[in-house]
């Protein structure tokens, strides 16, 4: 049996429907913009001293357990951010490794943890919505009873945060939440209170992004009053501005984050990766919106083919 | 309470041998040197017929240096001044005054040109010709430029000396300079002690070191001598493990400052401050300022103590950052084992086999089908 | 047209055998995965959260499985009756790759005891494309089971049923389904971005992807008609399979129009010739998808059933090639992450396979799969 000219054309049309459907439309899906609550912290690389105090107030606050690597035979020495640690401090090397906060010969920290993007790719990700964005304060949290382990948010998580039980017969995801607990009750998360320079400054992302603003303007060597702890704590230290690179990481990275960086090296040094503005959630979820916006398009193709099952099954008959 | 006799018999006038070599593998100790270089330096301080001699002069300086040297106690300082050195002029120290002590001077660089040590205490003032510190008439400024030049090595002890110290803070009306500076370029050997007052035990070794092997002991850019000025204040302090877990004292007397948490918040220098105090400390009886719960100020390091105000954070320092961070880039592992990399080349040759035989299989067939 | 009739025979044979300890093995693993996690037996790490029991069991099994709806496509959609006989086979491979790919899913899941969230209304997040993806799966494992049900019906009654109105509906959302979610497949990817290469991170993923499940599912029928005739004793199909292997050169020049166009247009075919693993493979993910094409471009190739079969084997190692780039291979997190699958979770995709041919086996023996011309050879 050949195929009929007309049965051809026809098909031919279903197949339109169907790359049609299948066509990714890149129509621009709306820029999700900073909430005004925004919650986040500013991280100054310049001023921290990598004394790690973070990580212990970050167990503390969270009560998370101790890890032990071969790094170094000491009680408490996690190699990288794991279902274990949630926060990190990590360092950059290079040459000689004198001088702080310089790219050649230098040194320089850098902390890592949950950025709490403003359009977060595991939200977008989550099938289940166990990973959600609080409407108010925007920090990206985390819902076991949810979750299903899926671990398409470790896929879609540009900066490789949330973090699986990979030992564990019932695991669970594990990222840093904010500390929302203490948020709760008025307190500020654990990284931010325990910090003694000042280095990590809890407070509402908008606020924090006028003081790196203001930072990146300052004079290098001269002292200048720096916030310690929140950025409304109203206790502020008295210490040299270091040279800055002109970026704020988290400005606009994939559609900006709530927690923001600054540092005296590039961050492509520190390990963070170079993203565009736009996210990959929006680009992501406008094809899928395309597609599937009310399930039109996919009735109408349904409709459509169950038409030509039809036609064809009469054909046979 | 009454005290025993005995406590007081234990302050020799006269030391036994015993105790002598004590004192001296005490010093070896300080200094890192192995503790057989212990009668070596026994040696080196008794055999030579004479005492190595010493010249202290005094700047603009508070005598805090030579108080501090006179609570050592291993040696004591008459042991020092009477049984290991000669301390030929010393303004504090001398028993002669006036006329008597300057001429005692003259007469005693001029024997031991080339072989005494010149310590200086103070700052040198240079502004004005020099006039704002003299002695016996004569700006110190004069008279250090006409005996260095005759001098073994110049110590400079205290950190007025070193860099400047007190006198030099600003406006620094008196040009208040640091030894080094005014000997520089002349190649006469200067070896910085600084402190205020620096631990006397610094200096001591210093001065047995180089009567022991002649030479000057291994310096740092500062011309510090390694063995004290090498680590910081920080990295061997009592108080660290609070740092390290971010226990911190807030404020003078609440819950942290009580319980001797890190000190660092209040202005510590000793993150940024290159000295032994938290190791060696002071009086011989294990003080210092940090466990008094004072943070340490940073007297010893130049453009610390004196001039950074003694409530803001140090600059942390750290030749390189500790071994504890880890590194940006760190291998998970997760990467082909043998087995496993064994297990899939089993199978992928098993696939492509399978493969090879199905198209023989397909040929036999065709032929039969044919 | 011939009708469809068990094949007949013992059951275990030596294959067989082969295949059912490869299977226990992979369920002793399985054990292990359950009981100590799923560190204990994979090397999926936080860098590589999805491994192969994703990329191969999920996406590549998938797309294997894509016979059946490849083939109502051009059977229903296309009004083409002639290719009958080969629907019943194409969807029974279909049925046990997607019901095996659902199971993957449940051995890799790690909090299964929760998979029914994704069907709970106050859960689900109409913004992921994973909850699509799964959803479709798990209405297409669903369809296809419908779909096949004639089968069973028929082994009962030997009779052959009439198709009602509601099976029509069912094929059609049987042609629908795959259609969504194998395009997702692709999407999936979109939210990797940075981490995945260039040469595979493209908003045209979707599209990609569904061409090429098509493509594959076509290349699949011509390989497991093969395949069975070899392995059950039947006559080659090639008569039939010669006309049908015309398809795959037009879905190849689509395929590959997009994917270079596509790479050409966002300026990043440099890569390919880079050197590095991520370009090798990308070269000899296409290498295998442009000889096939030079091979079936001839009609005399296509006649021949050696050709046929090479070029399916091509174009299968392509499209297995070509999702484990855009899933492994092309995906970098960075920051020294590595991943190569372990012994044990090598073995547990095998055993899945080993289950798939095990049931394979079983059901073409024992219900009307085959068409029945083809056992005029015995």
């Amino acid at each position: 049996m050949k195929i009929k000219r007309r049965d051809f054309l026809k098909g031919a049309a279903g197949c339109g429907v169907l790359a049609a459907v299948g066509q990714p439309s890149l129509a621009e899906a709306k820029k999700k913009e900073r909430l005004p609550g925004a919650l986040g912290f500013l991280y100054d690389s310049t001023l921290c001293i990598g004394c790690q105090a973070c990580m212990v107030g970050c167990k503390k606050a969270n009560d998370m357990p101790v890890e032990s690597s071969d790094l170094l035979p000491i009680w408490e020495n996690p190699r990288d951010l794991s279902a274990k640690t949630i926060n990190i401090i990590k360092k950059y090397e290079d040459g000689t490794g004198k001088n702080k906060d310089q790219e050649a010969d230098g040194f320089a920290y850098v902390k890592r943890q949950c950025m709490h993007c403003t359009d977060p790719g595991c939200v977008s990700a989550c099938p289940v919505s166990a990973m959600r964005k609080n409407p108010d304060t925007g920090v990206v949290t985390y819902n076991k009873d949810a979750c299903i382990g899926c671990r398409y948010c470790q896929v879609a998580c540009p900066f490789n945060i949330p973090k699986f039980e990979w030992e564990s017969a019932f695991p669970q995801i594990v990222k840093c939440q904010l500390c929302s607990h203490l948020l709760a009750k008025g307190e500020i998360p654990g990284c931010c209170s325990s910090c003694p320079t000042g280095a990590t400054v809890f407070g509402n992302t908008n606020e924090l992004l006028a003081e790196a603003k203001r930072r990146r303007q300052m004079e290098p060597g001269k002292y200048y009053d720096f916030p310690v702890a929140s950025i409304d704590s109203g206790k502020t230290f008295s210490q040299k501005a270091a040279r800055y690179i002109p970026q704020i990481y988290g400005e606009s990275e994939v559609g900006g984050t709530q927690v923001l960086m600054l540092a005296g090296v590039p961050f492509s040094k520190l390990g963070l990766p170079e993203l565009p503005e736009k996210s990959y959630a929006s680009t992501a979820e406008s094809i899928q919106h395309t597609l599937y916006k009310g399930m039109i398009a996919p009735i109408v193709v349904l409709a459509g083919l169950y038409y030509f099952v039809n036609s064809s099954q009469k054909d046979t008959d | 309470m009454k005290c025993r006799e005995s406590d007081f018999e234990k302050i020799p006038s006269g030391v036994s041998r015993r105790d002598f070599l004590k004192v001296c593998t005490a010093t070896a100790v300080y200094m890192g040197l192995p503790a057989s270089f212990g009668p070596k330096i026994a040696e080196a301080a008794t055999a030579a017929k004479k005492r190595p001699p010493v010249i202290w002069l005094s700047g603009q300086e508070c005598t805090g240096c030579t108080e501090a040297l006179l609570r050592t106690s291993h040696p004591t300082l008459e042991h020092l001044i009477l049984d290991l050195i000669a301390l030929d002029y010393a303004e504090t120290l001398n028993t002669g005054a006036g006329h008597q002590a300057e001429e005692y001077r003259a007469k005693s660089i001029e024997e031991n040109k080339g072989k005494f040590i010149l310590v200086c205490e103070g700052s040198i003032p240079v502004k004005d010709g020099g006039i704002y510190c003299k002695i016996a008439g004569k700006p110190v400024l004069e008279i250090l430029k006409e005996t260095a030049p005759k001098a073994a090595a110049v110590i400079a002890i205290g950190s007025c000396a070193t860099w400047g110290g007190v006198p030099s803070a600003e406006p620094n009306p008196t040009g208040a300079t640091p030894v080094y500076k005014i000997l520089e370029g002349t190649g006469i050997p200067v070896i910085n002690i600084p402190g205020c007052p620096p631990n006397g035990y610094n200096f001591l070794s210093t001065v047995l070191y180089y009567v022991t092997f002649k030479k000057l002991p291994a310096l740092d850019d500062k011309l510090r001598p390694k063995f004290a000025y090498g680590r910081l204040i920080h990295e061997n302090c009592e108080r660290r493990p609070h740092f390290d877990a971010g226990r911190f004292a807030e404020q003078f007397g609440d819950e942290g400052h009580l319980n001797g948490y890190c000190l660092y918040k209040l202005g510590c220098k000793g993150p940024e401050t290159y000295n032994n105090c938290s190791t060696l400390r002071f009086n011989d009886m294990g003080t210092w300022p940090v466990n008094t719960g004072h943070p340490c100020f940073g007297c010893s390091e130049e453009g610390v103590g004196f001039n950074i105000p003694l409530h803001t954070p140090a600059e942390v320092k750290n030749v390189t950052p500790g071994a504890v961070q880890t590194p940006i880039n760190v291998d998970h592992g997760g990467g082909i084992s043998p087995g496993a990399a064994a297990l899939a080349g089993v199978v992928a040759g098993g696939i492509l086999g399978a493969g090879a035989v199905a198209m023989k299989k397909i040929d036999q067939e065709e032929k039969k089908q044919d | 047209m011939s009708e469809a009739k068990p094949v007949g025979g013992k059951v275990f044979t030596g294959p067989f055998l082969f295949f059912l300890v490869i299977t226990l093995i992979g369920i002793f693993f399985l054990g292990k995965r359950f009981m100590f996690g799923i560190g204990a037996v994979t090397n999926m790490n936080d860098g590589f959260p999805w491994g192969i029991w994703i990329t191969y069991d999920v996406v590549v099994g998938t797309a294997f499985a894509c016979g059946g709806y490849s083939m109502a496509l051009l059977v229903y959609v296309f009004n083409n009756g002639e290719y009958h006989p080969l629907v019943r086979p194409a969807l029974l491979a279909s049925m046990f790759g997607y019901t095996l790919a659902g199971v993957s899913v449940f051995i890799d899941i790690g909090r299964y005891w929760h998979i029914y969230n994704v069907f709970l209304p106050w859960f689900t997040n109409f913004n992921s494309i994973l909850l699509e993806v799964a959803l479709c799966i798990a209405a297409y494992i669903a369809v296809l089971w419908i779909e096949f049900s004639p089968a069973f019906l028929e082994a009962k009654s030997g009779t052959k049923s009439k198709v009602n109105k509601l099976l029509i509906f069912f094929i059609a959302l049987g042609i629908l389904l795959p259609t969504m979610h194998q395009s997702s497949l692709g999407s999936l990817m979109i939210l990797a971005g940075n981490k995945l290469s260039p040469l595979w991170w493209t908003p045209m993923l979707p599209l990609i992807f569904l061409i090429s499940a098509i493509t594959m599912g076509y290349t699949v029928v011509i390989f497991e008609s093969t395949v069975s005739a070899l392995g059950f004793k039947r006559r080659l199909e090639t008569d039939i399979l010669a006309k049908l292997s015309l398809v795959i050169p037009i879905l190849l020049i689509i395929f590959l129009v997009i994917r270079f166009g596509d790479l050409l247009m966002r300026g990043h075919f440099g890569l390919a010739f880079s050197g590095t693993l991520q370009g090798n493979m990308f070269l000899l993910e296409n290498i295998l998808h442009i000889l096939p094409l030079v091979i079936l471009a001839s009609a005399t190739n296509r006649k021949n059933a050696k050709m046929l079969f090479l070029s399916a084997c091509s174009l299968m190692l392509g499209g297995l090639l070509f999702r484990f780039n855009t899933y492994l291979i092309g995906f970098d997190p960075g920051t020294g992450w590595h991943y190569f699958p372990a012994i044990g979770e090598q073995f547990i995709t095998y055993s899945i396979i080993s289950a798939e041919i095990l049931l394979y086996m079983i059901f073409v023996k024992k219900l009307p799969v085959l068409s029945s011309h083809g056992q005029a050879r015995a």
